[in-house]
C-alpha cells in the first residue's frame, strides 16, 4: 500500500499518515461501564483476516483523523471518509473537494 | 553412518524425514500450526509423555510461517523475572537440542550485544543486567573500551548522530539454523508416531457444551480430545472459530540478507534506538531486520521504506558496509500482544488451548513452549513457568510488561 486518500487533502504517500488501529467504539457512559467491558475495549481486538474499518491520522498533512475501509489480506482500500457524529452522513474521500 | 552417507551420495534417495499419512477420524490431540511451536509440542507429547495419537495440521508446508522467516536470534536477557526464567529454560533446551534430536541445529552461542545510545537506554540496560544476574543469566553492561574488543567492527567514535555509549552484553545469546529446528522436531515427532498433515487447512472448530470436540479441515472432519492452536500470526483467526477474541493485532515484520561476505561479524548486534539488528549467517550473509511495519496486515509484501530506513541505520553502526548489496528481502506475520508477553495455556473454551502472542520474538521460545504445553496437555496442570502468561491476566490486571526488552530486540 503506497498511497492513501485523505478526505481533506487527497491522495498522498502512506508515509505521511499514521495508522490508528481498528475502529473500536469506546463504551459509554464511562461511569457505568463494567470492568469486563473496559477490558474488552482496551485489549481485545477482532484482528480480522479480511475487511476492516480503521483509523488513520494525516500526520504530515492537515492533521485530521479519518476512517478507512481496507482488506487486510491485500491492503486494497475500498474507501476513506471523514468521521461524523452519530447519524450524520459520511463524507467520502472520493467526493471531497 | 559414513557408509550410508557414501551410498546415498552415490545416487540413492535420501530417507524421508517425515511422511504423508491418511487423516484419521480421531486424534487425542490435534495441533493446529506446523511451526516450531506446534511441532515441538507434538515431539515432547510423544517423547516425554508417550502420547502419540497426535496430529499436527498446517495449511501450508511446515515452517511456512514465522518459523521459516525469522532471523533466528536466541537469548534470555529479558526485563521481567517471569520472562527471563522462561526464555532461559528455552536457551538451556536449545543447548542440548542437537543431541536430543540427533540433528545438527547449528546453535552458535556467539554473544549478543544490545547497544545503548542515550542515558535512558543505559539505565534500562543496567536494570536488565541486574534482573538477569538475579536469575543466574550471564548478562552485564559493557562500555566502549571493552566493546571495542568484543566488536571492533562497530563505529564507536563520536561521528555518528547517536554515538554508542554502552551495551548490554549477553555471552550465551546467539543464532541458530531455524529450518533445522523445524525439521528436527518434525522428524523426531514423525519417528514416534505423530501424523504431520501439510497443506491441510483448519476451516472450523466444533464446540459442544462449552468444550471442543473436533476440527473441520479441507481434507475432512476429525474428532479430537484436545485442540491446541499454535498459529502465531493467524491466532486471532483460528480463535474466532470458537468465538474467542484475543488481545492480539497482526503486523508484518520484514528482514533481509546481503550477498554472502567473508566472515566479518561474530556477535549479534542490536540497537533498540536505531531499530535495527545484524548478525552474520554461516553462509556469510548479513541477516538484518528492524521493527514491525507501521500498520497491521496479513499481507507479506515487502517495502522500499523498510530497506531505506534499515540501510541508513546499519551504516551508522558499520560504515564499512556501504558497498554491500542486498540479496533478498521478505516478511512474516507477527501477532502483537499489549504487554509483549505470550498468551499460553487454557482458555474459556474447554479443551481448547493456545500458544500465541509471540510477536517478533517467539522462535527462541519454541523448545520450552513445546515442552510446557505438552506437560499441560498430559497432566492437565498448568506448569509454574506458564502461569504468568495465562490469557486471563488481562482481566486480572496482572500483565507481564516486556516491551523494554522485546520490541526491537526479538
Ligand atoms: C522477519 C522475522 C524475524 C524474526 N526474528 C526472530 C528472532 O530473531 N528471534 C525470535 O525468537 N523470533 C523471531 N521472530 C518471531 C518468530 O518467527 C515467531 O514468533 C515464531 O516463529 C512463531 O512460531 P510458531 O510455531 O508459533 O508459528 P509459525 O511458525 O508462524 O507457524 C504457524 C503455522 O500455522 C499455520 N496456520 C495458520 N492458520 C492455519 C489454519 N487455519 N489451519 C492450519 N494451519 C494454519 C501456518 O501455515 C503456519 O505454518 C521473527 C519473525 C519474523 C517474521
Ligand atoms: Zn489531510
Amino acid at each position: 500500500m503506497l498511497r492513501l486518500e485523505c478526505p481533506n487533502c487527497g491522495v498522498r504517500n502512506t508515509s505521511e499518515f499514521r495508522y490508528g488501529g481498528e475502529q473500536n467504539p469506546r463504551p459509554t457512559p464511562s461511569t457505568e461501564v463494567a470492568d469486563a467491558d473496559w477490558i474488552r475495549y482496551l485489549y481485545e481486538r477482532r484482528n480480522v483476516m479480511g475487511v476492516q474499518i480503521e483509523w488513520w491520522y494525516h500526520r504530515a498533512g492537515c492533521g485530521i483523523w479519518f476512517l478507512v475501509e481496507r482488506d487486510r489480506r491485500s491492503n486494497i482500500v475500498a474507501r476513506t471518509w471523514r468521521w461524523q457524529p452519530d447519524g450524520a452522513a459520511a463524507a467520502e474521500g472520493s467526493h471531497s473537494p | 553412518m559414513s557408509l550410508k552417507l557414501l551410498r546415498q551420495g552415490l545416487g540413492g534417495r535420501p530417507p524421508r524425514m517425515w511422511h504423508d499419512r491418511p487423516l484419521k477420524d480421531h486424534y487425542d490431540v490435534v495441533i493446529i500450526g506446523g511451526g516450531a511451536h506446534g511441532l515441538a509440542c507434538a515431539y515432547y507429547l510423544a517423547a516425554d509423555h508417550g502420547i502419540t495419537n497426535v496430529a499436527v495440521i498446517d495449511k501450508s508446508y511446515i515452517g511456512a510461517g514465522g518459523s521459516g522467516r525469522n532471523t533466528a536470534i536466541i537469548r534470555s536477557n529479558y526485563l521481567t523475572p517471569e520472562g527471563v526464567q522462561f526464555y532461559d529454560a528455552s536457551v538451556k533446551l536449545y543447548e542440548g537440542l542437537a543431541q536430543e534430536l540427533d540433528f545438527n541445529v547449528m546453535f552458535s552461542q556467539r554473544g549478543h550485544l544490545t547497544l545503548a545510545h542515550n542515558d535512558s537506554s543505559v539505565r534500562t540496560m543496567r536494570r536488565r543486567a541486574e534482573v538477569n544476574k538475579l536469575q543466574g543469566v550471564d548478562s552485564r553492561l559493557v562500555y566502549p573500551d571493552e566493546l571495542a574488543r568484543i566488536c571492533p567492527q562497530l563505529d564507536l567514535s563520536d561521528h555518528p548522530r547517536f554515538p554508542i555509549q554502552a551495551a548490554l552484553y549477553h555471552p550465551p545469546g546467539g543464532i541458530i539454523r531455524h529450518d533445522a529446528v523445524v525439521w528436527g522436531y518434525a522428524r523426531g515427532a514423525d519417528q514416534r508416531g505423530v501424523d504431520i498433515h501439510q497443506y491441510t487447512e483448519v476451516t472450523g472448530i466444533d464446540v459442544a457444551n462449552g468444550a471442543v470436540t473436533g476440527v473441520r479441515t479441507t481434507r475432512g472432519n476429525v474428532s479430537a480430545g484436545i485442540v491446541l492452536s499454535a498459529t502465531a500470526g493467524w491466532a486471532s483467526n483460528v480463535a474466532a472459530m470458537v468465538d474467542l477474541p484475543l488481545p492480539l493485532d497482526t503486523f508484518p515484520l520484514q528482514a533481509c540478507v546481503t550477498e554472502p561476505l567473508k566472515p566479518i561479524l561474530d556477535v549479534v548486534v542490536v540497537s533498540g534506538s536505531l531499530h535495527v539488528y545484524v548478525s552474520q549467517s554461516d553462509r556469510g550473509e548479513l541477516v538484518m531486520g528492524a521493527s514491525i511495519d507501521p500498520f497491521t496486515s496479513y499481507s507479506v509484501g515487502g517495502s522500499l521504506d523498510f530497506l531505506e530506513g534499515l540501510a541508513g541505520h546499519v551504516l551508522e553502526l558499520f560504515p564499512f558496509l556501504s558497498k554491500a548489496r542486498i540479496l533478498r528481502q521478505w516478511a512474516g506475520l507477527c501477532e502483537m500482544p499489549p504487554d509483549f508477553s505470550p498468551l499460553m495455556g487454557i482458555t474459556p473454551v474447554d479443551n481448547f488451548l493456545i500458544d500465541a502472542g509471540w510477536g517478533t520474538y517467539g522462535f527462541k521460545a519454541s523448545p520450552i513452549c513445546g515442552k510446557t504445553m505438552a506437560e499441560l496437555i498430559a497432566t492437565r496442570q498448568t506448569p509454574a513457568l506458564l502461569r504468568p502468561f495465562r490469557l486471563s491476566r488481562f482481566a486480572e490486571y496482572d500483565q507481564v510488561g516486556e516491551k523494554g526488552a522485546a520490541s526491537v530486540g526479538h
